[in-house]
């Protein structure tokens, strides 16, 4: 384990020296991005300056929603780029080479790249979370800062998860999936605003099925002290964002799952 | 005891057939025809430390199937296969920790990265101990004159630069069994001497048995002890290059440089092709040995010089391809 977070660092500072040879090139789609996204704020902030509140959340709490679900997609993003490459690597036969060396396939695809021009979602939505917390005026405390971090790292291993389950679909069709993209740029989208706003069947898939409200809606009542209009237990508010890590924990053995498929039909 | 036992190996490729046309692709989503390919039909062989293989045969022929087997990328549908008393398939990987593969192609080294940091990050992949990394590398530096290349990024290689990069890195876990597909694939001629030498050297001083698959006949005729042809999923041929010539065809070519241009007429010879005053006879030394032939030409020409070859090594194998369709 711990050989192997060695190997994580040394493949991620290959992969960071790597990519500052385009210095310039990495400046400018680092901004692109960072635009790209504030755009997508600058919506949100017109929708309010229209309606002022959604149920009952008004823009600085919604900022908060966010700020939290940009900041976990723009690391789980950054960290699954060898998985986001994964379906060419299959069609080109450089996935066998991951298999002729003596390590997992996951932690090779993971080491793959860091791509960071990611940093821009990341800083955009940093940017939008201190408002939101500084707006909020919220009474930070220890269990509250361990529970934000924890929503975050929550939050990206559920991408991750997402990101895995995508690339696993590579194993059996060649066709790039549009459906997983619903699932998490879409997600991203859902979970900027609060679930009480959405149906019902929509809310439980975001809930059980892709647990997205686990580490956003709920952490985000904790934090905030709202009340829950959805009823969900309290205490659940503190610890849904295990049930993410348990989802990424699934999604590696569906992952096992495609490279025994791939391993037997050799396409 | 064997390094590579392999008995009775089967694998069949079940491949969609596609309709053409909307029509088709929308019934294909629905039902799909499946066609299939007996890429390996009972493969058997044993191949002993040491060895220098080469394994030849036409495109589609199962070679590259054989090398994912016997590599543990691939699971085969029934038979045997145990390399250094492992089953590849069954243990990945602690059997590819013991095997070095290179492909002719595909570079398994980082595009951007200099030479050195790729073959740093391979220490890690295969946890080497480092004071043995050193020496490996050391000495694999040396063999293959890689001193000027290492801190250049490897998209800037030559590919005889980086084949020897590839040659180096597929070495630097120090593997008892080395793959090589179509090392030399793409080279000029100086490279391919470069990567020839290294592979015979490699294979006499540190007794590693090596694998080749490739489609020039000249690495073979240099490098291999034996050779197994493959063709249809079946082994055609398995043994050594005179063995393999004797079976196919025993016929040797005689080439003579006439002193004038005309023809040469000859019972137990004929002649193949005329180039000025060269002359090319294809004769059986069964019916006539080759001193027998030579005086009586000698006798009847004036001859400025002459020599005597084997039929070239393609021709052979293109006749056992034909021979067995």
């Amino acid at each position: 384990m711990t050989n192997a977070l060695r190997l994580y660092v040394h493949y991620i500072g290959q992969s960071v020296r790597s990519q500052m040879q385009y210095r310039a090139s990495f400046l400018m789609l680092s901004l692109g991005t960072f635009f790209q996204t504030g755009i997508d704020f600058l919506a949100v902030a017109a929708l309010f300056a229209r309606f002022e509140h959604i149920h009952g959340w008004a823009l600085p709490e919604v900022a908060f929603l966010y700020g939290l679900i940009n900041i976990a997609f723009a690391f789980a993003d950054a960290a699954s780029r060898g998985f986001d490459l994964f379906g060419i690597m299959v069609r080109s036969g450089d996935f066998d080479r991951l298999l002729l060396r003596p390590r997992s396939t996951a932690l090779q695809l993971a080491g793959q790249e860091l791509t960071l021009r990611r940093v821009g979602r990341l800083l955009q939505g940093s940017i939008v979370f201190l408002w939101a917390c500084h707006t909020l005026d919220i009474a930070w405390s220890a269990p509250k800062v361990c529970l934000a971090l924890f929503a975050i790292f929550g939050g990206a291993c559920l991408f991750v998860g997402l990101l895995v389950m995508q690339a696993t679909l590579a194993f059996w069709t060649t066709e790039s999936l549009e459906l997983m993209n619903t699932m998490t740029y879409g997600g991203v989208q859902t979970a900027q605003y609060p679930m009480t706003i959405y149906r019902a069947y929509f809310r439980k898939f975001f809930t059980y099925v892709v647990p997205l409200a686990c580490v956003n809606y709920l952490p985000a009542l904790a934090v905030l002290e709202r009340s829950d209009p959805l009823g969900f237990p309290v205490v659940l508010r503190w610890i849904a964002p295990i049930i993410c890590i348990v989802f990424l924990v699934v999604a590696l053995q569906v992952w096992k799952i495609g490279v025994r498929h791939y391993r037997s039909t050799g396409s | 005891m064997p390094h590579i036992i392999v008995e009775n190996l089967i694998k069949t490729f079940h491949i969609a057939q596609r309709q053409p046309g909307v029509w088709g692709a929308l019934r294909g989503v629905i039902h799909r025809n499946y066609r299939e390919i007996a890429a390996l039909d009972g493969i058997s062989f044993a191949i002993e430390p040491g060895e220098l293989v080469g394994y030849i045969g036409p495109n589609g022929a199962g070679k590259s199937t054989t090398v994912k087997v016997l590599s543990g990328i691939l699971v085969p549908d029934a038979g045997h296969c145990e390399i250094l008393g492992r089953v590849p398939w069954k243990e990945r990987i602690a059997h590819v920790a013991r095997i070095g593969v290179v492909f002719g192609q595909r570079t398994q080294l980082w595009w951007d990265l200099p030479v050195i940091e790729s073959f740093d990050l391979l220490r890690d992949i295969y946890r080497v101990d480092p004071r043995q990394y050193g020496q490996t590398r050391d000495e694999l530096i040396a063999l293959l004159a890689l001193e000027d290349l290492l801190d250049i990024p490897v998209r800037q290689l030559s590919l005889g630069q980086r084949t020897r990069c590839d040659l180096a890195a597929a070495l630097i876990h120090r593997p008892a069994i080395l793959f090589l597909d179509e090392p030399t694939i793409g080279l000029d001629a100086v490279a391919k001497l470069a990567v020839r030498d290294f592979i015979k050297r490699l294979n006499r001083e540190q007794n590693i048995t090596v694998i080749l698959t490739t489609h020039d006949m000249d690495d073979i005729e240099a490098l291999c002890t034996r050779v197994m042809v493959i063709a249809q999923g079946q082994i055609l041929s398995d043994g050594t290059l005179e063995a393999l010539r004797d079976r196919v065809t025993k016929e040797r070519r005689l080439i003579v440089d006439l002193e004038g241009t005309e023809d040469i007429a000859d019972p137990d010879a004929h002649v193949i092709l005329r180039d000025g005053h060269r002359v090319h006879l294809a004769f059986d030394p069964d019916r006539i040995p080759p001193a027998e032939l030579i005086a009586r030409i000698t006798a009847h020409h004036p001859v400025r010089d002459l020599f005597v070859e084997n039929a070239p090594i393609e021709e052979i194998i293109s006749r056992l391809y034909a021979e067995n369709r």
